[in-house]
């Protein structure tokens, strides 16, 4: 490992991954890693291997070469289940919300909380909506209330509403993908703001991006990957739009070739 | 169980409070039914004598009640998103497949039951599995075993009796107590159907199963989004799988007590039924697209169509107007609570 620049041990390292579908290698050889307290952004052009490689750490896809390290211990998932369980938390492009249950029906789903005897169990409804408030409040989620359907949500809401989800089970890596494509200028603001109270608070989080200006604004640090691979790696307050473009598009590599694929952003 | 009563205060702060009563109940599945009901009701309760009475009331839910039963298993897989065509013939199915067990194998009734409940249970599971590792659609998927089981059951009947009905079913062990248990009647004079109390047993359990459990949420969950669903971790294909094994098994226990109420089975029984078991969960509020609907919607579908087949019989007309009635039924209900849900979804935005 060459993170010499960062003291503590980051909380994702990820080493050589590589992942094929057939024919079709969609990651190769691709090497990051994540810090806590920190936002990390993995930007390229599409098809570059973006969600395969985060797929690969969540436990959607196995890797077929290399190695995932959470808080230095090496995982290999077979399920995204596993993942969860060791505090790997994913929001999905698509929201993974479902529209007919409400607010706090979505934040506890698959973890209800029940009370009763053996095998008579019941939910915890008001319980778990207690919780779900101060789970919203506590980010300082606006949404209007916990019983409220998420079908009449707006976008920034319900995007609201699964990053809390990500970040409320004692997750140390919070994965986004793409969190704000489909929202307007100020849910993205409002967005963004949870996204570095979630940093502030300590987690490691993981956010692919399209939008430089985002990734400028949000991020500690910049994975490059182009055709598969993590081509290189940029200390968010070091580098600017233009080198990240050239970055992407590969139109540096000639002038600046030594620096090659570096593992220290 | 302690229940907190002292501090009901500090969760009606303004993020709990702003949904008014009335787009609440707006938003309940069952509206458009229940205001159904109340008129289908006061219809035959006007044009005949005998229907607003004990008596009618006892005619119209024993109509209603093994429709119930089947109407409150199928709200529950429309709910988990999929659909069972083959739950009506699976009532005959299992009515045969009792019969042959307790007349031509000699076994008691008592347990000639469980086998045909785990039967059933093999069948739905045989449908779950099959939509699930296919990707199949349910309608498809059902709509075979629908025809596999009708032809089986036309088929084995002939072969083993040489005719299209099980004959002689009361003389078998332990007939008149499992007639007692899921076939008698109650409250002398006007005696009501036992199968009544069964109908409420299964809409309370399945209310209960819906609403209180974890189990309820995911069945919400897997037919509202599945993907959702899956990407959280609710076990899918188990949840789904599970619906139709209890609507397989519900059709078992409505074919049990047909067989045992009459103590003979055609071999045509329940074919076609399955449309009504889906009308009534429609009527009742369950969206065709899942993740939507209750049990008690269902049920109280359930009651209007059995109020309509009771009715029409006590008005006087021919008993083929049902269908029509059914028709119009079925679409007024679906164009209400059609209009009743837009209505309560746009009153925010």
């Amino acid at each position: 490992m060459s993170v010499a620049d960062t003291t503590p041990e980051p909380t994702l390292v990820v080493q050589h991954v590589s992942k094929s579908f057939g024919s079709v290698t969609a990651v190769q050889d691709a090497s990051l890693s994540a810090g806590a307290g920190e936002v990390t952004a993995i930007i390229g052009d599409n098809g570059a291997g973006k969600s395969t490689l985060i797929k690969c750490v969540s436990g959607v896809h196995r890797s077929d070469a290399g190695e995932v390290c959470l808080d230095g211990h090496p995982v290999g998932f077979a399920s995204p289940e596993e993942g969860r369980a060791r505090g790997i938390e994913t929001v999905y492009q698509d929201l993974a919300l479902v529209d007919d249950l409400a607010v706090w029906q979505n934040l506890f789903l698959n973890r209800e909380r029940t009370r009763g005897a053996g095998p008579i169990r019941f939910l915890d409804r008001q319980g778990m909506q207690r919780e779900a408030e101060s789970m919203l409040q506590r980010l300082d989620v606006d949404v209007p209330s916990v019983r409220e359907r998420v079908r009449r949500l707006s976008g920034g809401q319900r995007q609201a509403v699964a990053i809390c989800r990500a970040a409320g089970w004692g997750s140390r890596l919070v994965i986004m993908d793409e969190p704000t494509a489909a929202l307007g200028v100020r849910e993205t603001a409002r967005v963004e703001e949870l996204i570095r109270r979630l940093r502030d608070d300590g987690l490691a989080v993981l956010v692919i991006s399209h939008n430089f200006d985002q990734v400028l604004r949000l991020s500690d640090r910049v994975w490059i990957m182009r055709q598969g691979r993590v081509v290189d790696g940029f200390r968010t307050a070091e580098t600017s739009a233009e080198e990240l473009v050239a970055a992407v598009t590969g139109a540096q590599r000639a002038a600046n070739q030594p620096r090659g694929r570096s593992q220290q952003p | 169980m302690a229940v907190d009563t002292s501090t009901p205060a500090p969760t009606e702060d303004e993020r709990s409070a702003q949904v008014s009563i009335g787009t609440r109940l707006l938003q309940r599945p069952e509206i458009g039914a229940l205001m159904g009901a109340v008129l289908v009701f006061a219809f035959f309760t006007l044009i005949t004598d005998q229907f607003g009475s004990l008596a009618g009331a006892a005619r119209w839910t024993d109509f209603a009640a093994t429709l119930g039963i089947m109407a409150v298993a199928v709200s529950m897989l429309m709910i988990g998103g999929e659909f069972d065509l083959s739950a009506g013939v699976m009532v005959g199915s299992s009515g045969l497949v009792f019969g042959f067990l307790i007349t031509e194998l000699g076994l008691n009734a008592w347990l000639a039951i469980p086998v045909v409940l785990a039967l059933a249970a093999v069948v739905g599971m045989a449908n779950g599995l099959l939509v699930m590792r296919t990707g199949l659609p349910s309608f498809i998927v059902t709509l075979g075993t629908f025809f596999v089981l009708r032809g089986a059951n036309a088929g084995v009947t002939l072969l083993l009796t040489g005719t299209v009905r099980v004959d002689g079913l009361p003389a078998a062990d332990g007939f008149s107590s499992a007639e007692m248990v899921f076939a008698s009647t109650f409250g002398a004079p006007y005696n009501f159907r036992v199968t009544v109390l069964w109908w409420i047993l299964a809409a309370a359990v399945a209310t209960w199963v819906l609403t209180r459990t974890r189990i309820g949420n995911w069945i919400y969950a897997v037919g509202g989004d599945a993907n959702a669903a899956r990407n959280v971790g609710v076990p899918v294909a188990a949840t789904k799988i599970g619906l139709f094994m209890t609507t397989a098994m519900a059709g078992a226990l409505v074919g049990i007590m047909t067989a045992l109420r009459l103590g003979s089975v055609q071999a045509n029984e329940g074919v076609g039924r399955e449309f009504e078991f889906i009308i009534a969960a429609v009527v009742g509020g369950c969206l065709l697209t899942g993740g939507f609907g209750s049990a008690v919607g269902a049920s109280i579908g359930a009651l209007i169509m059995g109020m309509a087949l009771a009715g029409i019989p006590f008005a006087g007309w021919d008993s083929n107007w049902r269908f029509l009635f059914l028709g119009v039924i079925l679409l007024l209900a679906v164009l209400v609570n059609n209009a009743v849900r837009k209505r309560a979804e746009g009153a925010r935005r």
